[in-house]
């Protein structure tokens, strides 16, 4: 059972969104003998099948566009911290990915002519988004990347949890994990490896995640001696489903309601508010995400929240006919939750939606360590302190297309070799075990660092709070302890639990210390003690690893480009 | 807060069929999953099933026997009675609620070794 496993590859790629399996057909497509990994199942967990919404591209099907006009968008929702070298590759690139999803017959919707519907989301200045009807774009997306992948034949394995990058020389030559379904431990050697895990989305109480969402990239990333940018940068989508309890639909299904129908954010008092906070929306959808965020959580705070604590989303103003019309079935599935939108509202709140920081990449999207690459969400720096919508498959798109060119590019020039000695401690740590059932709940340890990350860093923060967050997560490490429990063993969720939460609490870490130095508030980040933006901090904080402990670099010059490295 | 009683078929394919009890409080329109989630923060760390997306029914991945019939964890809702949770029958069992379900050529295989 506990038999050791040893695979060998060119390209190692972790994680199966898009941007790991765009990865992979990019790579492939060089001729690189390609491996595809997933926590869970393969391009099944992750962000982009949850997404049901749009996907921002210069097409100029709806309206004419640019990719200028998409960048400065992109820049402008960005605050002013955005890494504008890959702003640029996501939105130059966009269009391509784009059509070349709609020749794999991922089928966004069109219009009768055939041009596709482009629809405007928050922040753009024009219809500029993409959809597959109905909220069934990040599906869509999935299977059809899925698709091509089986298409290729490329090898993938799901149920594998990698622990470790392994890192000779100072380049990645590969990753150790175990098996989640029987606990075998797994050594990868590979010539180039790209971490496209995701973001870490599941460190808060309240998120829109899947499971394998705990940030195990830039965990990986730290310890193999890669730098984090921006990691302070948490986005919160301001209209997550709240109340009442809604079964079998993402708790962000309101975004293309809105999209398409406009709808009314109503605070308890069943007023408009957010015109207060200096965006007049007049039964449209314009307000960017952190300035709604904070709308909201401000009226809570003032006694004027809904019952469940948000407030109300209504559309009773549409007539059922247009709501059927353009949602269909979900129509039906709302019903079966008991909701009928023509006849009252929906309650709605923050929720943790995606991360804008993540692994510092140089434009072919190499980490600072040589071989190791990254692409999608776990990339920092393309929507600096807060992403616009629709951003996110498009750059899943883009950047899994590039980091697989660049990683089968390295592979053909060898990559790095690898000794059997530099995988010896992760090998040591997944074969591992106290031996004895765990003294410690390890889900309920989860649990409590999903309720400190959302009371004390939430989109509100104070140097108290997160200072105290800081003694949290210290405390929550010394109770993991470095031992996983029990032995390697059959789906044993204990020691995946322990594995979680130990790549949980490095990346929670790291954005709570980036947090408390960043001492001004702009875009996601908002600190109660220094409400103002601040010009000295149009900067880039860089996190690293060393000798165990969180160091924080900030970039030497004001909007430093940090990809031109 | 209502209370379902879950009774959870335990173990691993060759151990004795065993049975857990647990009562469960819920909201009305809670699902199974989350009655599942909430025993293993609660009361039992070692219980095993399987779920990715929670919530959203993307994933299809928690997909069980709840009172002998195929049912997504995360849309079955939890009742105020006995539910009797099993795992699929025709897919290998690995524990708990948990099966093999991923197809054949997306898992580790026994011969994958070097």
């Amino acid at each position: 059972m506990n038999d050791r496993v040893h695979l060998d590859t060119d390209v190692l790629i972790i994680g199966s969104g898009a941007a790991g399996m765009s990865a992979a057909i990019a790579a492939h497509d060089l001729h690189a003998r390609v491996l595809i990994v997933d926590k869970s199942l393969i391009g099944r967990g992750g962000a982009t099948v949850m997404a049901q919404m749009t996907v921002a591209a210069a097409l100029g099907d709806e309206v004419p566009d640019s990719p200028d006009a998409h960048l400065s968008d992109t820049l402008k929702a960005g605050r002013g911290l955005c890494d504008e070298i890959l702003s640029r590759i996501l939105c130059e690139e966009g269009p391509g990915a784009i059509r070349q999803m709609e020749r794999w017959n991922v089928g966004w919707a069109r219009h009768p002519d055939g041009r596709l519907r482009q629809v405007e989301a928050p922040g753009h200045d024009r219809p500029r988004c993409v959809y597959v009807d109905f909220l069934n774009t990040g599906p869509a997306v999935s299977r059809t990347l899925r698709a091509q992948v089986q298409r290729r034949a490329i090898k993938r394995i799901g149920d594998l949890a990698i622990t470790d990058i392994v890192v000779s020389g100072g380049a990645a030559c590969g990753a150790v994990g175990f098996s989640v379904t029987d606990g075998r431990a797994v050594a990868i050697a590979a010539r180039a490896v790209i971490i496209a895990t995701g973001g870490l989305t599941r460190l808060y109480a309240r998120n829109s995640a899947s499971l394998n969402m705990g940030g195990d990239g830039y965990a990986l990333g730290l310890r193999a001696g890669a730098e984090l940018i921006d990691m302070e940068f948490v986005q919160f989508f301001p209209i997550g489903h709240l109340a009442p309890r809604l079964v079998g639909m993402d708790p962000i299904m309101w975004d293309p309601f809105r999209y398409k129908l406009g709808g009314r954010l109503l605070n308890g008092e069943k007023k408009e508010f957010i015109d207060r906070y200096g965006v007049p929306e007049d039964n449209r959808y314009v307000a960017t995400r952190d300035v709604a965020t904070y709308a909201i959580l401000k009226e809570v705070d003032a006694g004027r929240g809904s019952p469940a604590g948000g407030v109300y989303l209504s559309f009773e103003h549409v007539a059922s006919g247009k709501l059927r019309e353009a949602f269909g079935p979900v129509i039906d599935r709302l019903a079966a939750n008991g909701i009928d939108l023509a006849k009252g509202p929906v309650e709605v709140a923050p929720i943790a939606h995606y991360h804008m920081g993540g692994l510092r990449v140089t434009p072919s999207f190499e980490t600072s360590v040589s071989g190791l690459f990254a692409a999608g969400e776990v990339v920092g720096g393309a929507n600096g302190a807060n992403r616009l919508s629709g951003n996110a498959i498009t750059e899943a798109l883009v950047f899994g297309r590039r980091a697989g060119v660049s990683a089968a590019e390295r592979a053909r020039e060898g990559g790095a070799g690898s000794r059997v000695q530099d995988a010896a401690d992760a090998l040591a740590l997944v074969s591992a075990g106290s031996g004895d059932a765990p003294r410690e709940n390890f889900a309920a340890l989860i649990v409590r660092l999903q309720r400190v990350m959302a009371d004390r860093v939430g989109p509100f923060r104070t140097a108290k709070g997160l200072s105290a967050a800081l003694s949290e997560i210290a405390a929550m490490k010394a109770a993991l302890g470095s031992t996983p429990p029990l032995e390697p063993g059959r789906f044993r969720p204990e020691r995946l639990d322990w594995f979680d939460a130990r790549n949980m609490l490095l990346a929670a870490e790291s954005v709570v210390s980036s947090a408390l130095r960043r001492e001004e508030s702009r875009g996601a980040h908002a600190r109660e003690d220094f409400p103002a933006s601040s010009s000295k901090w149009a900067r880039h904080q860089i996190v690293s690893l060393r000798d165990g402990a969180l160091r924080i670099d900030l970039s030497s010059a004001p909007c430093e480009k940090v990809a031109a490295s | 807060m209502k209370r379902a009683v879950l009774i959870v078929r335990r173990g691993a394919p060759h151990d004795v069929a065993s049975w857990s009890r647990f009562e469960v409080s819920y909201e009305p329109g809670e699902s199974v999953l989350d009655g599942l989630r909430r025993i293993r923060v609660q009361d039992d760390a070692s219980l095993a099933f399987r779920y990715s997306c929670i919530n959203a029914n993307a994933c299809k991945e928690c997909m069980i026997l709840v009172d002998g019939e195929v049912r997504y964890a995360c849309t079955a809702r939890l009742e105020e009675r006995e539910m009797r949770l099993e795992p699929l029958p025709n897919k290998p069992h690995l524990r708990d609620l948990a099966t093999e379900i991923a197809p054949p050529d997306e898992r580790l295989g026994r011969g994958d070794n070097g």
